[in-house]
């Protein structure tokens, strides 16, 4: 075990140090955006008098470097800061949000996940069958749609009806049953859109290892198909499986705003576009860093299970 | 417009001087007056409404309100010292009544008494002095700068304010109807720019920025005939598709900024109807007349010939609005010229003008974004299309909407823009038009407008102010920088249960930013 210990210290170590060059990268490429947040806000009636003022008061007219490492220096203490555009604190503006963010990425989760590894290993079992054949197609076709059309074909069908609100209106009171019934059209959405990916994946790593030796040895045992499959195939396909679905968590979790938009879901990504539109340079980077942080850690995840999931790798001579 | 005709439309410079208290007393009846026809409202029920505006990074400071969403949840909120009536005319709010000095440089602003902050301070004429204040100066940051810099001097006398101006300027009491410059409490000569508090007809119970407010009655709303609603509940949806299926699946009740090219389904949808509410906002397209070629005449006369504007009201606007006519004063304005001939789509003309320039064909170049009104790059397009003819060659450039403002506004010589419009035309031709303005975006110097624009500012008789005003939009249809093709109704849209006034604001959006307290449940 000392061997994943090892790796997981490492790997948030340098986890950290991805997160300081990500802060850096940030920031530079907001600088490097045309305008401020002061002609930003004030837009077609900004006078340069009025921006001057407003840049004055934010502390906008300092040189980068320093506005960086006064951000950098609160940062490393905990403090991210307030708004530039309406003096709230960031952790404030961030937290509701991103709980919002990480209800909804969990509830597209555990449906999509549990139905893509299900879909995909019956489509190995049943491979080139009607079954393997519909699955695959009716994947596909829902990842090619962009998701707002997929969002607005669901609201279209079970919105317009009255079935589901089109909306999803949370707030703190919300019961959770509540809050998964108003959540469900744009969980189905994201569904739609990751399970192709998930699945397919599930369907040819198994496949790939149907043709080795050891799967052979165990159909010329007798063992019936399906346990061929879970027993002996799936163990050793996880590793592939398990970043597949690191990866697609974490696109759940950054990048939805399309998705948040059509269902008035309020999420971070929408705080982030807002954000990057206004130049709140602050709360770009407080979400960037979350959104990498999710990366870093999910990834960690899949490599650390990977890694459990291969005797190969936790013994190794 | 039955506008000019209603009894408060035609307000005299005079009478707007003398009359001011019994026209103060005149406002607060007419509401009443003006909805005979309709069902009487009555109070009750939390209006749900979604915006097509609002902004993760919307703030509750006055200096910064830059949407629909924010500036319309703080009109409900807080109130200014005049109020713009549905008609257009000027009434009282927080202040009683007013006059002026004979050359209108001076104004006494008498201050309503017994209006209390929600949180139950007692409003003061140093709460004015301090919200108008906060607006002026050097260190001011606010988009109202422009409008408060003539103000020379603002002091507290008893129960008054007054203010001095460094000109003359009979239409003062209406710039003090803008809503950013709203009266918060104060302390010590500040106010506080991040306060929930107001004087307004709702009391803030949440707000998140960019997904909603929440407002309930204000129990102690010194309008009695006002603030229908229990309570508002306010929502940015920024999507028009999830805008109208809110609407459609009756999970709000308004909404603003309905999708032009889908309204007709929305028409067919039942128990919906769609509200277009004709406004002085308008399209346009600004040269800088400083630069060749925008520095001719003809070459701008030829421009302005060269664009099908019924084209463009129909295509774009899908017939919610009319053409323009080159100058920025709407038909329902107290002082618009009926007799001005409109100009239309004229390859001939334009072919004329471009010759009297010494050219066969001019190339230029149109610069348009999405973030200048919608469907300004489909409009840039048809106006490219339709210039060919005349041999105007346009080569549209697509900006990006992100800091269109910043990069391309006032910076590219001919560029889509729009405005909101201005209750009075002094305002309107002040900010955009007189030489040195700050957001004059067609660099436009015009001697004889300039001397106009000052002398009607001042101008005791109505009827000289009238022919002033008429000359000045002449001016500006014929020899001045900006192709102002149309001007864009207002399209909203409600759920039949919601009772609207028989008029409707047209100053701004949502009935003049104040349908919290306007309208009702029917």
């Amino acid at each position: 075990m000392s061997i994943v210990w090892e790796m997981i210290f490492k790997r948030l170590g340098l986890g950290l140090l991805t997160l300081l060059v990500i802060s850096v990268i940030i920031f530079s490429a907001t600088e490097l955006l045309p305008g401020d947040l002061a002609q930003a806000i004030l837009g077609q009636s900004a006078t340069p008098e009025t921006v001057a003022a407003f840049r004055k008061e934010l502390g906008l007219d300092l040189p980068a470097y320093q506005r960086y490492f006064n951000w950098l220096f609160g940062a490393l203490q905990g403090d991210f800061g307030t708004s530039l555009a309406n003096k709230r604190p960031i952790a404030d503006l961030i937290a509701t949000r991103l709980g919002n963010t990480l209800f909804l990425a969990l509830y597209a989760a555990a449906i999509a996940v549990p139905l893509s590894l299900t879909l995909g290993i019956l489509a190995a079992l049943y491979r080139n069958s009607i079954f393997d054949r519909a699955a695959n197609a009716l994947a596909l076709t829902s990842i090619s749609f962009p998701e707002f059309f997929v969002a607005y074909i669901l609201i279209f069908v079970l919105a317009q009806s009255g079935l589901f609100p089109s909306m999803t209106r949370m707030d703190p009171n919300t019961s959770l049953g509540e809050a998964l019934y108003r959540a469900f059209l744009p969980a189905l959405t994201l569904t739609l859109v990751v399970t192709a990916h998930m699945m397919r994946m599930t369907r040819a790593a198994i496949i790939n290892l149907l043709a080795s030796p050891y799967i052979e040895m165990a159909r010329l045992k007798g063992i019936n198909p399906m346990r061929v499959i879970l027993k002996h195939a799936l163990p050793n396909a996880l590793a592939p499986i398990i970043t597949v679905i690191a990866l697609n968590l974490a696109y759940l979790i950054t990048g939805v705003v399309v998705v948040e938009v059509v269902f008035v879901y309020p999420g971070l990504g929408q705080l982030m576009v807002d954000s990057v539109a206004k130049r709140d340079f602050p709360v770009v980077q407080a979400v960037a860093l979350i959104f990498a942080a999710a990366y870093v850690l999910l990834n960690l995840t899949a490599d650390v299970l990977s890694t459990l999931s291969n005797p190969r790798l936790i013994h190794r001579k | 417009m039955s506008k000019l005709n209603s009894p408060m439309g035609g307000i005299s410079r005079r009478g707007l001087l003398k009359g001011a208290t019994a026209l103060g007393a005149a406002g607060l009846i007419l509401p009443a007056s003006v909805r005979k026809a309709m069902a009487e409202p009555k109070r009750g029920g939390v209006l749900r409404i979604a915006l097509a505006s609002g902004n993760t990074t919307d703030s509750l400071d006055p200096a910064t309100w830059d949407s629909t969403f924010v500036q319309s949840f703080n009109t409900a909120r807080c109130n200014t010292l005049t109020e713009i009536a549905p008609d257009g005319s000027l009434v009282a709010e927080l202040a009683e009544s007013w006059e002026a000095s004979a050359d209108a440089a001076t104004w006494t602003f008498k201050i309503r008494e017994g209006v209390t902050f929600h949180s139950g301070k007692t409003m003061t004429t140093d709460d004015v002095v301090a919200s108008l204040n906060y607006h002026r100066g050097e260190e001011s940051k606010s988009a109202a700068k422009p409008y408060v810099d003539p103000i020379t001097d603002i002091k507290a006398e008893g129960s008054n304010v007054v203010i001095s101006l460094s000109g003359g300027n009979a239409d003062f009491p209406f710039i003090l109807a803008d809503y950013h410059l709203v009266v918060l409490p104060s302390a010590e000569g500040k106010i506080d720019p991040t306060t929930t508090d107001g004087t307004g007809a709702y009391v803030l119970d949440s707000f998140e920025p960019g997904v909603s407010v929440k407002m309930s009655r204000n129990p102690n709303y010194f309008k009695t005939d006002r603030a229908w609603f229990d309570g508002i509940d306010a929502l940015s949806i920024v999507d028009a598709a999830a805008r109208q299926n809110a609407l459609i699946t009756g999970e709000v009740d308004v909404i603003d900024g309905v999708d032009l090219n889908t309204v007709s389904l929305l028409e067919r949808a039942p128990g919906i109807k769609v509200l277009p509410v004709t406004g002085n906002q308008h399209f346009v397209f600004p040269m800088d007349t400083r630069l060749s070629p925008y520095d001719n005449n003809n070459v701008r006369q030829a421009l302005k010939y060269g664009i099908d504007r019924d084209e463009l009201v129909e295509k774009i606007l899908r017939g919610f609005g009319s053409a323009g006519n080159d100058h920025p004063i709407g038909s329902g304005q107290r002082y618009f010229n009926t007799e001005l001939e409109q100009k239309t789509y004229d390859p001939d003309k334009a072919k004329f003008h471009l010759k009297e320039a010494g050219m066969d064909t001019l190339t230029v170049q149109l610069s348009a974004a999405d973030a200048a009104f919608a469907g300004a790059v489909d409009s840039a397009v048809l106006y490219a299309e339709r210039a060919a003819a005349a041999g105007i060659n346009i080569e549209v450039v697509r900006e990006p909407s992100d800091g269109y403002w910043d990069n391309v506004w006032m910076k590219k010589p001919f560029c889509a823009s729009y405005w909101g419009g201005r209750p009075t035309e002094d305002l309107m031709f002040s900010v955009a038009y007189s030489a040195g303005a700050p957001w004059n975006d067609s660099f436009w110097d015009h001697a004889r407008f300039n001397e106009l624009l000052v002398s009607a500012r001042s101008e005791l008789d109505d009827d000289k102010r009238r022919e002033m005003y008429w000359e000045m939009q002449a001016i500006c249809a014929n020899e001045g920088g900006v192709v102002i093709p149309m001007f864009a109704s207002y399209v909203n849209a409600h759920s039949d249960k919601v009772g609207v006034p028989e008029v409707i604001g047209t100053n701004q959006g949502l009935d003049g930013l104040r349908l919290y307290e306007r309208w009702w449940f029917a």
